[in-house]
């Protein structure tokens, strides 16, 4: 395992964490922009954006994209969250070069108006699949009241009435404020050598803009609140709960990641076995997600509406005796053993380390190795969840609930 | 873990490829079987490249089992089974599961109730181990029944509020028939008919080795792997398997209303099944129809008119039966005055998606041939990066094929296959007969195929 670097002169980053004992070479364009960097008028262009880069340029169709990715074999994709567009691909050593020049055509494309009209319907369609899925409805909406009045209360997706509106022209607008050099993280796992990497970044990325764009990242202080959308015919209720947690660039973040896992995996945690396991709910979770300068708890519970109010109780009984008592050093030492096994696992194909070593950079500019982070991981301590839970408790500031109940009992 | 909010421009791809991949990278796969005195059969394919080793162990108590009028029989069963085995409680369990770090799961399926795990290599036979207990010991408690049981009716009821889930296990229910289109985590109806007895009884009656096929993926001792198996499953009693009667089809076309922003469109027809000897023409054969972002549904129906974000196809398998399967969801728009509904474009859906799948017969492309096989190869080849993939292809194998085909095997069949042999495959298994279902708003008219 071995890692390089280096920057262009646009300020476009490479790096590589490269393995000759794999079969597959995987590459992702990390862009630093997602949601939170947009406006009112141009809420959702991100994400349709990365769907228009599929569209091509003067050289390559629409077709030709999706023709020559599949001629290869590649396993590819792309998404968009609050803060980074990524387009990856994993394939075969040997096809580096063709997939290299694809990737990079999907990051300027033309953005042709036809092709705008016709894919604002396909991101119409996406918006509905979502509204239908309640635990999605009910992110949308509590990441909006939580975060509401700072960049991260934005929608992903936008709402019909935002992309309906969109115009290509501002989408033109967008993508050339946000896809310059200094925006861009080039991140390769795998088989592969560092001088071939080398080469193909000079090929196809020096000639692209300089420069990048300031994103303010203060910290959100959320207010909080409480909101039901009611849907009569529904049998389940879902309710989502988020708090405030530490950052990306926190040190406390693997403590938060490990708390989370002793108090809300969605097995053997206190969550499971007070709420879950004796069938008090379908699900009871939480996840810790960490943001640009913010970050939160989300508690996820799922459950007969008969039984929401109790199982809140609940949920609050155990966050109240976390917040007091702390946890056990057995608790922590398990959910060590289980994050590290996760980690071990995930990385042993090149698609599963991109992640981690492309917003590894992004978000901190530095390389960890998979044992760094295991070491890392190991040497939390309850005295480090004690700091954690003094400067970020298990609370719950917003609630949002999506089913039959018209308000929830708090 | 609750997953951020990733938005994936690509279609969700129903059905898995199948395994293949190039001769020079993949000749020295180390593959053993062995079966026990009892019947039980252990696959081992040793990946000395990684550090983990994961298991899959099949056992013969899937929902095809479920007695009639219980159907979730099997899942409640899958629910309770690891609540408490051998010596250890329920939480015990689970503790000396994480410590081993065991990423796991059990779940029904059609055939079999499937444990999965997976962790480092050498913490494989003490996993084994705890496991041996909960297949051959586990207490199957009443109280844990009880809760068991009010957890998977929340996970059905769940399932009801969410049309796109409940759209293929319901289509799965209407073109195979019964028992073997069971919704394998059970229904709603049936699910008060349920006692502990009877999910005892199914215990008893189909867990044994006879029948169970165990796959281990990784880097593992294969010496060490077979005794620890003999040590832990080595007694196990054989028992007669349960015989299945087969049963009538459910209706060809039907709606579901539903009041949701999208109608859910899915669709089945014949095709052959992982055992036959076209399974891969049929592969390839939808794959040029529906399986990825180059096929003409993804072409015809999003990328040429907008009408979805997620359209596709591919193939599902039974033992002796297989069938393509279709998923579409579209939007219906309301008029709010009038509270019509305008199903045009779901109607359009429907009819471009059903012609493609006519279509076909027409004839295929090299170029489209060619894409297919360079999926198979590269997603086969990768295929040896992940001891999960290995050790479920291995054990499916096995029960499938009750022998195990090698990565050149297949890349040998896939490279075999021609426009014409495909053709023929899609001649003598046309797209017709549909089954049909939606859920939505508003039903659609059925395509004129199905015209009676």
């Amino acid at each position: 395992m071995k890692f390089h670097q280096t920057k262009l002169n646009n300020g476009l980053q490479v790096i590589a964490e490269l393995n000759a004992s794999v079969h597959s070479v995987a590459i992702g364009y990390f862009v630093r922009t997602g949601s939170r960097d947009e406006t009112d008028e141009v809420s959702g262009v991100s994400h349709f954006l990365e769907h228009m880069a599929f569209k091509g340029n003067d050289q390559f169709s629409a077709d030709d994209i999706n023709r020559m990715f599949d001629d290869i074999g590649a396993d590819f994709n792309a998404q968009t969250s609050e803060e980074v567009t990524l387009f990856h691909a994993a394939i075969l050593p040997e096809y580096l070069p063709q997939t290299f020049e694809l990737l990079s055509v999907l990051l300027y494309p033309s953005l042709r108006q036809d092709d705008f009209d016709m894919e604002k319907n396909v991101i119409q369609e996406e918006i509905g699949m979502y509204a239908d899925m309640p635990f999605w409805t009910a992110h949308e909406r509590s990441m909006e009241l939580h975060f509401a009045g700072h960049p991260l209360g934005r929608s992903i997706l936008g709402t019909v009435e935002s992309v309906g509106a969109l115009t290509c022209e501002q989408m033109r607008q967008y993508h050339a404020d946000h896809y310059k050099g200094g925006s861009i993280t080039l991140a390769v796992a795998g088989n592969t050598s560092w001088d071939q990497v080398l080469e193909l970044a000079h090929q196809y990325c020096d000639h692209w803009p300089t420069g990048g764009f300031e994103r303010p990242s203060d910290e959100a202080r959320p207010q909080g609140g409480t909101d039901c959308i009611a849907k009569a015919d529904s049998l389940q209720q879902h309710v989502l709960r988020m708090a405030p947690g530490p950052n990306a660039r926190s040190e406390l973040r693997y403590a938060a990641k490990l708390l989370s896992v002793v108090v809300g995996d969605d097995s053997n945690s206190r969550l499971y076995w007070d709420i879950v396991d004796p069938g008090h709910a379908e699900a009871a979770e939480i996840g810790f997600h960490e943001y640009d300068g913010s970050g939160a708890y989300v508690t996820y519970l799922g459950c007969e509406p008969e039984t929401a109010a109790e199982n809140l109780g609940r949920i609050e009984a155990i966050f109240e005796s976390v917040n007091r008592d702390g946890i056990t050093n057995e608790e922590l030492e398990q959910a060590k053993n289980k994050v590290a096994s996760g980690i071990v696992l995930h990385s042993e194909r090149p698609m599963g380390r991109l992640w981690p070593l492309g917003v590894n950079w992004v978000y901190r500019q530095n390389y960890k190795t998979v044992k760094d982070d295991l070491n890392t991981v190991h040497s939390v301590s309850t005295d480090d969840i004690r700091e954690l839970l003094q400067a970020y408790p298990l609370t719950m500031t917003t609630t949002v609930g999506v089913g039959p109940l018209e308000s929830l009992a708090t | 873990m609750i997953p951020q909010f990733p938005q994936e421009s690509s279609a969700a791809r129903l059905g898995n490829p199948p395994p293949a991949a190039i001769r020079n990278k993949m000749n020295n796969q180390q593959i053993e079987t062995h079966v026990l005195s009892n019947g039980l059969t252990l696959v081992i394919e040793t990946m000395t490249s990684v550090q983990s080793a994961t298991f899959s162990i099949l056992v013969p108590g899937g929902s095809v089992h479920d007695p009639d009028g219980q159907n979730g029989t099997a899942a409640i069963l899958s629910e309770v089974i690891t609540r408490g085995a051998g010596e250890r409680d329920s939480k015990q369990l689970s503790t000396d599961l994480d410590n081993l770090g065991v990423q796991r799961g059990e779940s029904p399926s059609c055939n079999h109730l499937v444990f999965r795990g997976a962790t480092l290599a050498d913490n494989l036979p003490a996993a084994l181990t705890i496991y041996g207990d909960v297949v051959r010991r586990p207490h199957l408690q009443a109280d844990q029944f009880s809760a068991a049981k009010s957890g998977l009716e929340q996970s059905l009821r769940a399932m009801e509020d969410e049309p796109r889930q409940k759209i293929m296990s319901e289509l799965k229910r209407r073109c195979y028939p019964q028992p073997w289109g069971r919704p394998t985590d059970g229904t709603l109806d049936d699910l008060p008919n349920i006692n502990a007895d009877a999910m005892k009884s199914h215990y008893e009656r189909n867990f044994h080795p006879n029948g169970t096929i165990i796959g281990i993926a990784g880097n593992v001792d294969v010496n060490r792997i077979k005794d620890t198996i003999e040590q832990i499953f080595g007694d196990w009693e054989v028992k007669p398997a349960s015989t299945i009667e087969t049963g009538a089809r459910g209706p060809a076309v039907e709606h579901i209303n539903h009041d949701s922003a999208q109608l859910h469109i899915a669709l089945a027809y014949d095709a052959v099944p992982f055992s036959s000897p076209d399974y891969y023409a049929a592969w390839a054969a939808v794959n040029v129809l529906g399986g990825g972002m180059s096929s003409r549904l993804f072409t015809e129906v999003r990328e040429r008119r907008g009408l979805c974000y997620n359209v596709s196809a591919g193939l599902n398998t039974l033992p002796n039966e297989g069938r393509v399967v279709c998923y579409a969801g579209t939007s219906v728009q309301r008029d709010e005055k009038t509270q019509q509904f305008d199903v045009s474009q779901a109607q359009q859906t429907l009819d471009v998606t059903v012609q493609e799948m006519v279509r076909l017969e027409e004839g295929i492309e090299q170029a489209e041939l060619d894409r297919c096989k360079a999926r198979a190869k590269s997603s086969l080849i990768m295929q040896q990066e992940s001891t999960i993939a290995r050790s479920r292809s291995i054990a499916y194998d096995w029960y499938y094929l009750e022998r195990i085909r090698t990565l050149s095997e297949i890349r040998d069949t896939i490279d075999a296959l021609t426009i014409d042999s495909v053709l023929d495959y899609i001649r003598q298994h046309p797209a017709k007969d549909f089954t049909v279902l939606t859920i939505g708003p508003h039903p659609l008219k059925p395509p004129e195929e199905n015209a009676l």
